[in-house]
This record gives C-alpha cells, sequence and structure tokens, in this order.
C-alpha cells in the first residue's frame, strides 16, 4: 500500500470509525481523496469497522457511485431516465459513445473522460442533462457536448483504456 | 441607489447558465460605476424562463427572462432606465400566469430570498410551526398532523399522522426521524428545489417530527446526483446549529434535537425506505421484509419516522396554519396540495403546486402549454419510472390518489414526464423492465430474475417472435412480479409495461 493510501485511509478511519452506519461516508471520503477506493484499503476497513473483508466489498460493489479503480480526469454522466429520453437523450448518449470510442465504465484513450450512465439528476424540465464533475448542464445535443468537451480541452477520442 | 437583484442558485438555473449571467451582470455593472446588489435566491420554479433575473421596482419583483450573457448590457441599461421596455421583460414576477394560478403552500417561499438566510425565513413565516410546537404535548402535534389528513408525498401516500402516531406509542431508547431525499424519479426535481430555496422548511419539519414522536435524532439521506443541494442544506444545517434550531437546547427550550446529512451512492433503491435505513446503517441497500415496520423497528432497530422532503415541509405549514386550514384543500382522501413537476417534452416545465384535484390535462395544457418540440402530445407518464403511460383518453383524470389508482395508474411522487409522437412505446416499455434490472436490490426472485426476463421476453415481442404467446408470457411475468415482489420496484414496474402495451398496442404489432 502506498504512503498515499495509508494516510488517506488512516483519515477516515479515525473520523468515522465511532460513527454508527459511518461506512458509507467512509468510502465517501475515500474516494473523493483517491479517486477510487483501491482493493488494498478494504481489509483495514473493515478491521476497523469490525465487518467482515465481504461485507466492506459487498458495499462497494452495490453502489453505483463506488470504484475500485482510478476514473479520467473527468467523469462525464449523460442521463438516461424518462424525461431526458423524451428530449432525444438516447441520440445524446449514442453520439458520447461513438466520439469517446467508449462504452458506459470506460475511460477515453487520452485519459481525459470517464462516460458513465446517470438516473436522473433532477433538470428535468430542461432536458437532455448531462453532469461533468460537479457541474450539471441542461438542454444538451450532440453539438453542445461537443462544445462542452472542447472546453476542457479534451478531444476524448481513440480506442479505449482499460 | 443600487439595483437590487435576484438571482437563482438553483441546479436548473446554473444548468442553463445562471453563474456566467452573474458574473457578467456584476462585471459590467463595475464597469460602468453601477451600484448593484445582487442576491442569489432559490428558484421559483419556472424553469422554462430560467435564469430569471428579477428587479426590485416600487415595492415589485419586476421578472426577466430567459437572461443570457450577451443580454446582460442591454439590461442594465434598461434597469437603469426603462425595465418594462426591455424585450426579455415579463412583468411583475408574482403576476405570471404560471405562479399566479398555483396555489403554493410549501413552496410559498421558493425563490423569494437568499435561501441560507434565517432572518429572511422568519420574515417569511418561517418557524411559526416550530414555535406552536414546543407549546405543545406531543400526542397534540401528532392529533394535529392527523386531522390535516396529510399524506406522505414520497410516492406511497400513506397518512403522516398514523405513521408518526406508531412511533409515538412504541417503546424505544433512541427514536429516530429520517428524511428521505432519494429523489430518485425521473422527472421530479421538487425535493432538489425545494432543499435548494427553503432548506430551513425541512429542518424545521423535521424538529417538529422529533417533538411528535420523541425522537432526538435526525439523518437527511440525500442521493449523491444533488451537489449544489448538499452543499445548501450542509450549510443550512451548520447556520440552525448556530443559532440553536438544532442541538440540545432548541431555542432555550431544553428539549434536544440533532441533524445529519448522509449521502447516498447512487442506488435508485435507496428511495424505498427500507433499503435506505439498510443505506444509512452503511450496508448495501437491501429491502426488508415488512413486518416490522420501520415505525416499530426501523433504523439500528429502532422506531423510526421515514417520510419524504415534501411531507416533512408540510408539517410545517400544518402547524403554523392549522389542521383545518390544510384539510381545505383537496379532493376525497388525498388533502392540501400536491406539487406537479412538469418535465420532459414540455414547453414551460417547471414546479405546479396545486390542490389536489385539478385535471392532469389542465396541468399539461394550461401551465405545460404543450410539448416543446411543437409536434403532438402521445404519452404522459405520471409518477415516475414505475408509474404508467397514460394516452390522451386518460387525461381528464383528476390528481388525485385515488383517481389515478382507479384507472391503474399513480401520482407517486408527481413526476409528469411529457413524451410527443416520436416516442416509440415498446422501446420505453423495455427500458422500465432494464432500469428494474439495473436497480434492483436482488433480494427477491420476480424482481431480480423477472426484470431480466422481462427485457428478453419484449425483446422478443419486438423483433417479431411469435407476438401473441409473447405477450401473454409477458402478462404472466407482470402478474407474478406485482403479486411476488417484496417492494414497490418489482411490484410496480408492471405499472409503464402493462400501461404501454393496453393503450399503445400498435407500438407492438
Amino acid at each position: 500500500m502506498g504512503d498515499r493510501v495509508e494516510g488517506a485511509l488512516a483519515t477516515v478511519i479515525e473520523q468515522y470509525r465511532d460513527v454508527p452506519g459511518g461506512l458509507l461516508p467512509l468510502l465517501h471520503d475515500l474516494q473523493h481523496a483517491l479517486g477510487y477506493i483501491p482493493p488494498e484499503a478494504v481489509p483495514g476497513i473493515a478491521r476497523a469497522l469490525h465487518l467482515s473483508r465481504a461485507e466492506v466489498h459487498g458495499v462497494i460493489s452495490f453502489y453505483h457511485d463506488f470504484r475500485s479503480e482510478p476514473a479520467g480526469s473527468h467523469t462525464l454522466q449523460i442521463c438516461r431516465a424518462e424525461a431526458c429520453q423524451a428530449m432525444g437523450s438516447r441520440a445524446l448518449e449514442a453520439h458520447a459513445k461513438q466520439r469517446l470510442g467508449i462504452d458506459y465504465g470506460g475511460t477515453s484513450a487520452d485519459g481525459a473522460i470517464t462516460l458513465q450512465a446517470v438516473y436522473c439528476l433532477g433538470n428535468c424540465a430542461c432536458s437532455p442533462t448531462v453532469r461533468i464533475d460537479d457541474e450539471i448542464h441542461a438542454r444538451v445535443d450532440a453539438s453542445r457536448l461537443d462544445e462542452l468537451l472542447a472546453e476542457l480541452g479534451a478531444v476524448g477520442s481513440g480506442a479505449p483504456r482499460g | 441607489m443600487s439595483l437590487q437583484l435576484y438571482l437563482p442558485r438553483d441546479t436548473t438555473a446554473l444548468a442553463l447558465g445562471a453563474e456566467r449571467v452573474a458574473v457578467a451582470l456584476l462585471q459590467e455593472a463595475a464597469r460602468r460605476d453601477l451600484p448593484l446588489e445582487l442576491v442569489r435566491n432559490g428558484s421559483r420554479g419556472m424553469f422554462w424562463l430560467e435564469p430569471l433575473l428579477e428587479l426590485v421596482q416600487g415595492g415589485e419583483r419586476i421578472a426577466f427572462g430567459p437572461v443570457s450573457v450577451a443580454a446582460v448590457p442591454t439590461l442594465l441599461d434598461a434597469l437603469a432606465s426603462d425595465a418594462a421596455a426591455h424585450p426579455l421583460c415579463l412583468g411583475p414576477v408574482e403576476a405570471i400566469p404560471f405562479l399566479q394560478s398555483q396555489q403554493r403552500l410549501t413552496f410559498a417561499r421558493a425563490g423569494q430570498g437568499d435561501p441560507l438566510c434565517l432572518d429572511t425565513y422568519r420574515s417569511l413565516e418561517g418557524f411559526a410551526g416550530l414555535e406552536r410546537a414546543l407549546r405543545l404535548e406531543p400526542q397534540d402535534i401528532v392529533n394535529v398532523v392527523t386531522e390535516s389528513g396529510l399524506r406522505g408525498r414520497g410516492g406511497a401516500a400513506f397518512p403522516a399522522g398514523i405513521k408518526w402516531q406508531t412511533v409515538l406509542d412504541a417503546p424505544g431508547r433512541q427514536k429516530y426521524i429520517v428524511c428521505n431525499a432519494d429523489e430518485g424519479d425521473s422527472g421530479t426535481f421538487a425535493d432538489r428545489l425545494l432543499l435548494e430555496a427553503d432548506p430551513y422548511q425541512l429542518i424545521e419539519g423535521m424538529i417538529i417530527a422529533g417533538l411528535a414522536v420523541g425522537a432526538t435524532q435526525g439523518y437527511i439521506y440525500l442521493r449523491s446526483e444533488y451537489p449544489l443541494a448538499r452543499q445548501v442544506l450542509a450549510a443550512a444545517i451548520a447556520r440552525a446549529r448556530q443559532e440553536e434550531y438544532l442541538g440540545d437546547n432548541i431555542r432555550g427550550s431544553g428539549r434536544t434535537f440533532q441533524l445529519e446529512l448522509r449521502i447516498g451512492a447512487g442506488a435508485y433503491i435507496c428511495g424505498e425506505e427500507t433499503s435506505l435505513l439498510d443505506s444509512l446503517e452503511g450496508k448495501r441497500g437491501m429491502v426488508r421484509a415488512k413486518p416490522p415496520l420501520p415505525a416499530i423497528a426501523g433504523l439500528f432497530g429502532q422506531p423510526t419516522v421515514v417520510n419524504n422532503v415534501l411531507t416533512l415541509a408540510a408539517v410545517t405549514t400544518v402547524l403554523a396554519k392549522g389542521a383545518t386550514f390544510y384539510r381545505d384543500f383537496g379532493m376525497g382522501r388525498s388533502r392540501g396540495t400536491l406539487a406537479v413537476q412538469l418535465a420532459g417534452n414540455v414547453r414551460r416545465g417547471g414546479l405546479v403546486e396545486l390542490a389536489f384535484g385539478a385535471s392532469l390535462r389542465r396541468l399539461v395544457e394550461e401551465f405545460g402549454g404543450g410539448s416543446y418540440s411543437g409536434r403532438p402530445l402521445r404519452a404522459i407518464q405520471v409518477g415516475g419510472p414505475l408509474g404508467a403511460y397514460l394516452p390522451e383518453s386518460q387525461w381528464d383524470t383528476a390528481l388525485d390518489y385515488e383517481a389515478f389508482a382507479a384507472i391503474g395508474a399513480m401520482l407517486g411522487h408527481g413526476g409528469v414526464v411529457l413524451f410527443d409522437d416520436s416516442v416509440d412505446m415498446a422501446a420505453q416499455a423495455r427500458f422500465a423492465m432494464e432500469f428494474c434490472a439495473l436497480e434492483s436490490c436482488g433480494k427477491c426472485t420476480p424482481c431480480r430474475i423477472g426484470s431480466v426476463r422481462g427485457v428478453e421476453v419484449i425483446d422478443r415481442i419486438i423483433a417479431r417472435e411469435a407476438p401473441g404467446q409473447n405477450i401473454a408470457l409477458l402478462q404472466d411475468l407482470c402478474d407474478t412480479m406485482e403479486a411476488g415482489s417484496l417492494c414497490a420496484m418489482g411490484g410496480l414496474t408492471p405499472h409503464p409495461v402493462r400501461s404501454a402495451l393496453r393503450f399503445f398496442p400498435e407500438d407492438f404489432s
């Protein structure tokens, strides 16, 4: 385990070991610090929270938000839910996959963009909606998505990574 | 005299460029040496007009929208001289028909001021409900809520007073108030809007609930897809704590209520109350069998009130204005107001709060103004991804829990998603099953396996493989899911599937 992982792990364990139901906030904070939840952190978390490694792994794998490997520099989420479908999100997601050369869950070859599906961002009156990191964008069609990607300085094309 | 302006800091307003407009306003005003005071309010919920700028003039708030960065220079010219002459001027904001025709109780404060300013909240009748609750015995608070006829706004519409009474009567060393802010239904944003525009109302409602049932600890379970609501809510909790609305001596009363914000991790099923409780306990969000009810054995096995954001918020109105005032809105057994969210392919999308009883058609035509695309509307999905798709023949149904149940539909959390005539209803039915397969917690077989088989059967129907047989098989599968699932996820997924088959059979043949 690297120093960075060890340090982050010690911090979150210290903060949450006595918090009732603290595993989710612990995992959120750890992922926020490291960008992902390294599998080698699982035994330490389990020990500190008096859980089995299987229980911790079970929680990490249950929730869509938690990832066990690093993501790209930016995360692009495209809403796949009904309100966005009614405004053309099926075409938008097809465009994004083709443009980035990846499917949901993948990271573009230049490492710039990880593409994720999301089911509702609460912007349903001005669909289609995408989220880039913590920013939400309304009325996004294919050309608007290209602009947003260009603003990130990401070409985001080529063969998928990982 | 400086110009007084309001511009929302709301997810949808920001998603439409409100932050860039705010920066442009401040820069351009500084360049002109124009004194300007810009308050970032919440949204009024007229999302098609966002970013919606408001100017205080002659005691009124004059609206302009939708405002772009490019419009800022001419706007500042007009604001300083003849505001009404600007092409984006919409007149007094409260006279805009979309807003004026509503009956706003829960959303009355939304958009009026800085959501985090406690003085603003107090000046707009905030904490009046709490003040009354602090003078009442727990049983009397529960009685007021019961008499108001308030039913849970999360979707299940269970009477709030009965739930509270159960928790009040249940023995337990530590009771809890849990706010379900895991607003996962597509087409819904009322919780988010309220949390970003008027967070103290939820906090006040939760404190009242705590006083009513004897709970000293509350949790808000907020979905991670709402980063701005999270920021606003966290700040609001901190300020409420500073001013001793939260803590171990609520406004000097000697009463205790602690509140903690928890963030979900992207699982739709955690909007189901028992799954939410497991998630709060730090586990996989697996649905629990009922009984025991959460009111008897909920969070950490203790008596727990689990209510939606809008239910807890409505309690503040019920306490402040009385049970009769609230009950006088509505029809039948649906009392009070419903927050309808107009979404999808809609010209004027946004939040409409009305007494129960208005027709779906009135909502869609008078408020929504038809489709965004300009094409004819074909289907409306009411009540989120587990709600039915309704064709025009059903649009005269009144927005009332029982009236919707009578046509095999449900109001749910009030999401209304419009589709124009380009929609493919077989694809929508397939998506309903696909979504269930993706989001099922996996505990019960009808939901976990049934949804996967459902996608396969619909694929065969779409491919015209023995369609008669496969449609019969799909109906049979829907029967099994409805009757055999542990919770509403598997139990209600047949709603959108069956309504698509029943009302739009041409898309399957």
